[in-house]
């Protein structure tokens, strides 16, 4: 009797899980992909830095998302979104010791930026790369960015580039992360046949925790992205030149360039990603096809 | 209201929040204590202090070691170490004196004996002391002083990168080499050496710690695979050793059998009993890596300490400072770090162990303490006499363009995945930049707080100097009770800064004399109980960053001390107690065996 039994328990246990687990789309990889990140970082070395830290980011995000969704349009938002971007920031906010407000005025920031900094309908900011942007050209004397690699493991980096390239493919926006990392690395020997630098060096930094979440979170959101494909490639190429403008303005110590030597990435896609999007939208708007989101 | 188009009294208030945000932002980032460089009065409360080296007969420039060409890209960042300076009483006549460590070819280090009036005259010629950078042989990076072999004078270890120097004082201002006799001819690329008697015999024991690998001669070099094999968690660095006294002046390597053979980037040692069982333990600040401490178990052997929460803080300590910042009987330690605004803010390390009690190394670093820059040397110590040790940081790291920064391209590196960072070949080069050059002094005043505020009056008291500071160390050198300090800088001068201080409070020191343990009393503790206070305060060997400080105790009483008692655990396990000591002047306190 209870052999017989046992697989229809079975079944429908396995119905009801089935409905409780996330569908595997797109955004949703993209979640498990930021929270693998998470984990391996935190497991291998501690990268959160005190989960008090990770809380006051994460429920910042999450509770300016509820309010503002609720006050401005009187509806509950998908959470998803502020998820990744308190996680994003977590990781990279780095500031002075002791203090907490930027994880709160970061995360908040960040947020805001989706109800605030609009153009047609759209926000043009990726959240996290807005505020991790305001932070470092508005107080770089409190914040810094995690600007080196956390523990420099190969195999822990191997994981993260693999599974990403996987789920990046899976939801479709491999192209925008192997552009760029083409391009990064064509403008890379570029900057160190010109510099003199060893390429080794200037290829460095795109195996650090800032440009895997740039690569596979910052440049792929889809609420911040062009929509036509090639118009993606010209625009991640885009940032990939801007960046390698800031940093030979720094390899020449350019005074301009100065503030931006901290992240260049970070900076060049809050440069040139809203500019793409805001001529995508106006063209879109032209043709009669905008489709405000927030 | 529609979802979508929020009217225009929602929007403007989303609007002006978002905006003050920006605003605020902006505003913290003008109250930084990088920014904020204007004297505040009022808030020095009487401390006062005057550079006077020169007028002191003291006139001492560091120069840098060099290294193999292979590795000229980032030579300015390999040999940007070797300032160093211990107090000592080489003469034996009761006032302390100076030795200064250079690191370059050749150049002599100095031994600034004290006349007894607060001026000095270099001895170290005649001494022994001064020729001791020989190509091939030693770059002079530090010196520890004690009486190893318990004769009543102090000895020396010269530290560095080559073969150390243990040099026994014979009397007179006469110093032999004795290091081969004695069972230390071993290489290293030290920055760090400590005294201190581990098995509590008697004989004091030597702890040297490794930077750059011991395999690797710097200056002819076979690889250039010799920096870091990470930034946080590089465990590729030069191997510390314990060498145990057998008592007749001779050592034996107990390294492996005592579990501290630690292979991070060590920079500084201090030795001092955390978790109160009597036995002391050493704590360890790395370059690259997290704090260690080796908690003494029974003098037999060490275990590294765990789940006190410092594995988990990775960052590149420079120093260790021993003092008792809440003046309750604790021990407390500075480890000093780097902050440099826009990409990096490890900051320094304040930490109170509570491990006494079962606790953690709590941290309390926060504001000014945490950033000064990029903090070497730093020593605890009264410097108004109020009861409440204050904090003097040395900072600055490469002073060379003024105009051209290493940051940036040190951030390329800094990214790196693998062991491309170990490789010196693939660095950036340096070039004539600096990198975090030109900082400023700082001295952070004890406001006495239970929860350890510090306020910076570097700039107001005239601690202020800008050039690359490495070694700190305290000592009332003109015997006015008032604590001086000297200050040793990579590739620039040796400062002095005399206390001028005025109302300071009441004070009291002590010299301890060890009969039963090891004559200089290293490892001994003296608490001092007064006002509501109870401080405690340790005899040490090196302490800081590459420095010495006077082995005197010197309290600070504030100016109502009330009753004062103190009580002298001296590693024996003997007690001595003092009630109601004459204040305002130094007690000499010999072991006497009672329990």
């Amino acid at each position: 009797m209870t052999e017989m039994t046992t697989p229809v328990v079975v079944e429908a246990g396995a119905s009801r899980l089935a409905r409780w687990l996330p569908r595997p789309t797109p955004k949703n990889l993209i979640t498990l992909l930021i929270t693998l990140i998470l984990v391996v970082g935190e497991w291998s070395y501690g990268i959160v830095g005190g989960y008090r830290k990770l809380g006051l980011t994460l429920g910042t995000c999450v509770l300016t998302e509820l309010v503002l969704s609720w006050f401005l349009l009187g509806r509950m938002p998908f959470l998803q979104s502020a998820y990744i971007t308190g996680v994003s920031l977590t990781m990279l906010v780095r500031p002075q010791a002791g203090l907490v407000w930027p994880f709160v005025v970061g995360a908040a920031l960040s947020i805001g930026s989706k109800y605030v900094l609009r153009y047609k309908g759209n926000h043009l900011w990726n959240p996290s790369n807005l505020g991790l942007a305001a932070l470092l050209l508005l107080a770089p004397t409190r914040v810094a960015l995690l600007s080196h690699e956390f523990g420099n493991a190969i195999g822990a980096n191997a994981v993260i580039w693999s599974v990403g390239i996987l789920i990046a493919a899976r939801a479709r926006i491999l192209h925008v992360s192997l552009t760029y990392a083409a391009s990064f690395a064509l403008l890379a020997a570029a900057r160190s046949a010109i510099v003199g630098t060893p390429l080794l060096a200037e290829l460095a930094p795109l195996t650090g925790p800032m440009y895997q979440l740039l690569v596979f979170f910052m440049l792929t959101d889809p609420r911040t992205t062009v929509r036509a494909k090639r118009g993606r490639v010209v625009t991640v190429a885009s940032i990939a030149v801007v960046e390698a403008l800031i940093r030979l303005g720094n390899d020449f110590d350019m005074a301009w360039a100065a503030p931006f030597a901290p992240a260049p990435p970070i900076l060049a896609l809050a440069i040139v990603g809203p500019i793409a999007m805001a001529l995508d939208l106006r063209r879109r708007s032209v043709r009669g096809g905008q489709n405000p989101t927030v | 209201m529609t979802p979508g188009n929020p009217n225009r009294i929602k929007r403007a208030l989303v609007h002006a929040g978002f905006a003050g945000l920006v605003a605020f932002t902006w505003y913290e980032g003008r109250l930084a204590p990088a920014v904020r460089e204007a004297p505040r009065p009022g808030k020095a409360s009487g401390i006062r202090f005057r550079e006077v080296a020169r007028e002191v007969g003291i006139d001492f420039v560091h120069g840098a070691t060099t290294v193999d060409p292979d590795v000229a890209n980032i030579a300015a960042q390999i040999t940007a170490v070797g300032a160093a300076v211990s107090v000592c009483d080489a003469d034996g006549d009761g006032h302390p004196d100076l030795y200064a460590i250079s690191s370059a070819d050749g150049a002599a280090n100095a031994l600034y004996r004290n006349r007894g009036d607060g001026t000095f005259e270099d001895v170290a010629a005649r001494a022994g002391l001064a020729e001791l950078n020989v190509p091939g042989e030693l770059a002079c990076m530090g010196s520890v002083w004690a009486d190893y072999d318990n004769d009543g004078d102090q000895d020396v270890f010269v530290y560095g990168w080559g073969q150390g120097q243990l040099l026994r004082n014979e009397g007179q201002l006469r110093f032999v080499r004795v290091t081969a006799e004695s069972g230390l001819a071993f290489r290293a690329n030290s920055n760090a050496a400590t005294w201190f008697d581990y098995d509590e015999d008697g004989w004091l024991d030597l702890y040297v710690t490794g930077y750059f690998a011991e395999e690797h001669d710097l200056r002819a070099l076979e690889t250039t695979r010799i920096m870091h094999d990470s930034f946080e968690f590089a465990r590729n660095g030069g191997r510390n050793r314990l060498y145990r006294s057998l008592g007749d002046g001779t050592f034996e390597d107990v390294t492996e059998e005592a579990g501290v053979g630690s292979t991070r980037w060590t920079y500084a040692a201090v030795a001092a009993d955390f978790d109160r069982d009597g036995w002391p333990d050493l704590y360890l600040a790395n370059d690259y890596g997290p704090e260690e401490l080796f908690l003494n178990r029974d003098g037999e052997r060490f275990e590294l300490a765990s789940g006190i929460g410092l594995e988990g803080e990775s960052k590149s300590g420079m120093c260790v400072a021993l003092g008792d910042v809440w003046s309750q009987g604790k021990l407390s330690v500075f480890v000093t770090n780097i902050s440099r605004r826009g990409y990096l803010f490890q900051g320094n390390n304040l930490r109170v162990s509570m491990l006494d009690v079962q606790g953690p190394m709590l941290q309390l670093a926060d504001g000014d303490v945490a950033d000064c820059g990029w903090a070497w040397g730093a020593q605890f110590g009264d410097l108004d006499d109020d009861g409440f040790q204050d904090l003097v940081v040395a900072n600055g790291f490469i002073s060379a363009s003024r105009e051209r920064d290493y940051w940036y391209q040190m951030s390329k590196i800094s990214l790196a995945t693998g062991d491309v960072v170990a490789d010196a070949a693939l660095w950036p080069a340096f070039e004539d930049r600096s990198l975090s050059g030109f900082e400023r002094t700082r001295v952070l005043r004890n406001l006495g707080t239970s929860t350890a505020r510090f306020v910076e009056i570097g700039r107001e008291v005239g601690l202020d100097d800008h050039y690359d500071g490495r070694a700190v160390a305290l000592a009332d050198l003109d015997g006015d009770g008032r604590l001086d300090v000297v200050i040793a800088n990579q590739r620039g001068p040796l400062l002095v800064y005399k206390n001028e201080s005025e109302g300071s409070g009441r004070w009291i020191a002590f010299d301890l004399r060890g009969t039963l343990g090891n004559r200089d009393a290293i490892g001994a503790e003296v608490e001092l109980e007064f006002a509501d206070r109870r401080q405690l305060q340790v005899v040490t060997s090196a302490c800081g960053f590459a420095a010495q400080n006077e082995r005197r105790l010197h309290f600070g009483l504030g100016s109502d001390p009330g009753a004062v008692r103190a009580v002298v655990r001296w590693p024996s396990g003997a007690r001595t107690q003092l009630e109601d000591p004459e204040l305002d002047r130094v007690h000499v306190v010999t072991e006497d065996g009672s329990r």
